[in-house]
């Protein structure tokens, strides 16, 4: 192996073991603001696992949930470059106590013959809900934390999956931690 | 509130956004724009017309705008304000926004924008002007209601000026500023989601003032923060109070005196062998606005080695602990930051161990002793150390230097010692070429009697030349100090020490006549050939206080800058010319 060219830019720092942690931001409901959130993750190579984001009961403020996965030291860094946005209002990261995640999904399945009957037994096992269906399909919404929505895809035969759609977690503090303004 | 006051509104007067912008310049005081009109700015450049509080300096590439509202900004406490079309007008501006960024220069930029109904059409001269520019600025808007221009241009000069600085950008589509409503300057701004921390968590200070009373082998390293903050004279009562040794970044020169003997040069890559050695063997370091970057502390994991304590202030917290950890964090502004250590340092009766600071003084006197500066001073060919100590000498050391990117940059850094603030004007953090001779003309508008400098090569110099014309126009007596080495100096030092001698394309054939060019320009050139010219054409150039004057001088191929710490090394692991 030929002697290593010594760059004009810092080494890279071997990758420290990541976390899964879920980050919840409260942001001005602006034009532009989502961007400027994606924007930076991915201008400093920060992981989105999921995003959501919607208006809160005050209209003029969004609530937007990210999972991402990084060491100590980068979800620090992602926290105070989040922080540092200007429409950013509050940054919280809730992993760091006790909280609640949910997720919600819809999935169609193929619904036919024997097993029609075995589709519905599932979707009861889950406490998933029935929300539309045909004569050959089924359309099934179920919440729960990402691994249960994994576990009930894992639970299916993959041929009977015709459609995931996923919306990424939502979390919110357990016991009487809040955040807002 | 207005319903209280009927008055109020009939008060206010309605004029057109065009007028408000220029009303909003006049309210923030501002003085100089720089700029290039196009279709989408055309009615404000209609309303600059018929004023003339707000001066406006034509510029002869949006670039060079830019970097003239920076150097502006950099050189005074004023906010540098650029005025740009929208499309190609914009996107010649992002380098030079981009270079404000990185450094952290407060300025605003006005860009025009197409009609709101014409926005996402493709339409002519358009561009996504706050989404191309979103990942460069501290913060941008797109006014898309002429009743939002008075307060967003409030907004603007408050966030570009307040917390970590910034330039921030003001996109205006053209039927806003042709659009009426009722003007009235807002007073304050009041934002939610934006109050940087200023005041210093005084626990915080405490336990710093603490540990720095226990160092044995203590060093102060600080940048561009103490030149942003003002915060100069604090930084110089704190190192004498203690009787520190102090490094400044290169952003950070002029913030302690460079002619300090507690001064022990420029640090990081190619900083000085005592200013390197001592942050790498210090026990207690104190970071004051600087941000540990790749260009100063090398290799992190090097820099670990040696265990230290390190009390870091800066304004922005995502600065602290993002490369190297520390042990005491205060986030604050850095003036006020200093004000409470220095108060806390005074009440105190307990000072530092004279006989370990004594020891620690005689350890960099040994490092200092190694004379890591030193080149050839009887070499028949020019060599560029030269031509910056006598450019030292022939100033008095009291001019404002601006520089390109390059080896001559770091000379500049290294010979040039600055006792003030604000009189180093140059690109850290971007390192963009180009960036010297429009920066000198903002510097010199700003400081119209002062003698402002531009240190170049002739690579960088070819970058932004076009702006000579502008330093015509505006009569602009700037002394450029050409260091003509026909490489692109820096890459081909690379090359030399990294790639076998292979100077891929950093030769640069077929240069103009520097001097004709200049005179082209309807300027002044000298061509400076012979190291015995050098000391009395920068006399005759300084002597002549009116004129732009073109010193072009012939220097060494060879020489490169030392000491120099190779990518991916330790600060401390440095070459030295003594070296080879």
């Amino acid at each position: 192996m030929n002697a290593p060219v010594p760059s004009t830019y810092p080494l890279p720092a071997a990758p420290a073991a990541g976390m899964r942690h879920i980050i919840s931001i409260l942001l001005e409901n602006e034009a532009g603001a989502l961007s400027r959130v994606a924007g930076l993750f991915s201008a400093r190579g920060y992981n989105i696992e999921s995003l959501t984001v919607a208006p809160t009961e005050d209209a003029s403020l969004s609530r937007m949930t990210i999972v991402t996965i990084g060491s100590g030291d980068v979800i620090e860094q992602i926290t105070k470059q989040l922080n540092k946005l200007i429409e950013v209002v509050k940054v919280v990261d809730l992993s760091e106590a006790p909280h609640i995640e949910r997720e919600l999904m819809l999935i169609k399945v193929r619904a036919t013959g024997k097993d029609r009957e075995e589709m519905k037994r599932m979707a009861d096992i889950f406490r998933g809900r029935i929300i539309d269906v045909t004569e050959t399909t089924y359309t099934i919404e179920l919440t729960g934390t990402g691994e249960k929505l994994d576990a009930f895809i894992q639970a299916l035969d993959k041929t009977a999956v015709l459609e995931t759609v996923r919306t990424g977690a939502s979390g919110i503090a357990r016991g009487e931690r809040v955040l807002r303004v | 509130m207005d319903r209280l006051d009927p008055t109020a509104r009939v008060a206010a007067p309605e004029l057109t956004g065009a007028e408000i912008v220029i009303r909003c310049l006049q309210a923030e005081g501002v003085e100089v724009v720089f700029g290039y009109p196009g279709g989408a700015v055309l009615f404000i450049y209609d309303e600059l017309f018929k004023q003339d509080k707000v001066k406006h300096v034509l510029v002869r590439h949006e670039q060079g705008a830019a970097h003239a509202a920076d150097g502006y900004s950099r050189a005074s406490n004023k906010v540098g304000v650029c005025l740009v079309t929208s499309g190609p007008g914009v996107t010649n501006a992002v380098t030079g926004i981009a270079t404000a960024y990185m450094d952290s220069i407060p300025m605003v930029i006005i860009t025009g924008q197409v009609p709101t109904h014409a926005i996402g059409l493709d339409a002519f001269q358009e561009c996504d002007t706050v989404g191309i520019t979103r990942p460069c600025v501290k913060h941008n808007f797109l006014v898309k209601d002429v009743r939002e221009l008075a307060p967003t241009m409030k907004k603007a000069f408050h966030i570009a000026t307040t917390g970590r600085p910034g330039p921030v950008l003001v996109d205006i589509p053209k039927d806003v500023t042709s659009q009426t409503c009722r003007f009235e300057y807002p007073q304050v701004v009041a934002m939610r989601s934006y109050n940087p921390t200023v005041k210093g968590h005084p626990g915080q200070v405490k336990k710093a003032v603490q540990l720095l009373l226990e160092a044995k082998r203590p060093m102060v390293y600080t940048g561009g923060g103490v030149i942003l903050s003002d915060a100069a004279p604090q930084l110089t009562k704190l190192v004498k109070l203690l009787g520190l040794p102090c490094t400044n970044t290169l952003m950070g020169l002029g913030g302690f005196p460079g002619t300090d003997p507690q001064f022990v040069g420029m640090l990081g890559m190619h900083g000085t062998y005592e200013a390197n050695m001592a942050m790498q063997h210090c026990d207690v370091l104190l970071a004051i606005g600087a941000r540990f970057d790749d260009r100063v502390i090398g290799n992190p994991k090097h820099f670990g080695q040696v265990p230290r304590k390190i009390i870091h202030v800066d304004i922005d917290p995502s600065s602290i602990s993002k490369r190297v950890k520390v042990d005491i964090p205060i986030v604050g502004n850095v003036r006020e930051v200093l004000d409470d250590l220095i108060k806390q340092l005074e009440g105190q009766p307990q000072k530092l161990d004279p006989k370990a600071l004594a020891a620690w003084w005689a350890q960099i006197g040994e490092w200092k002793a190694k004379d890591c500066l030193r080149y050839d001073r009887a070499s028949k060919i020019i060599k560029p150390q030269l031509v910056m100590e006598k450019l030292y000498e022939v100033t008095q050391g009291d001019a404002f230097v601006t520089s390109d990117v390059g080896q001559h940059q770091m000379w500049a850094a290294q010979f040039y010692k600055f006792d003030k603030p604000k009189r180093w004007v140059n690109s850290g953090g971007l390192g963009t070429m180009g960036f010297g001779l429009p920066a000198a003309m903002g510097v010199q508008l700003a400081h119209p009697g002062a003698n402002v400098v531009c240190v170049t090569g002739e690579s960088s110099i070819m970058m932004c030349l076009q702006e000579l014309s502008t330093c015509k126009q505006y009569r602009l007596p700037i002394k450029i100090v050409n260091l003509n080495n026909r490489y692109m100096g820096m890459v081909r030092q690379w090359q030399q020490f990294f790639h076998g001698n292979r100077y891929s394309e950093s030769y640069m054939d077929a240069l103009p006549d520097f001097v004709k060019l200049a005179e082209g320009y309807g300027h002044h050139g000298m061509l400076i050939e012979r190291p015995a010219d050098v000391e009395p054409a920068l006399r005759e150039a300084f002597s002549r206080k009116n004129d732009l004057i073109f010193m072009d001088f012939i220097t060494d191929q060879t020489e490169n800058v030392y000491p120099m710490v190779p990518g991916g090394k330790g600060i401390s692991e440095m070459i030295l010319a003594e070296d080879l």
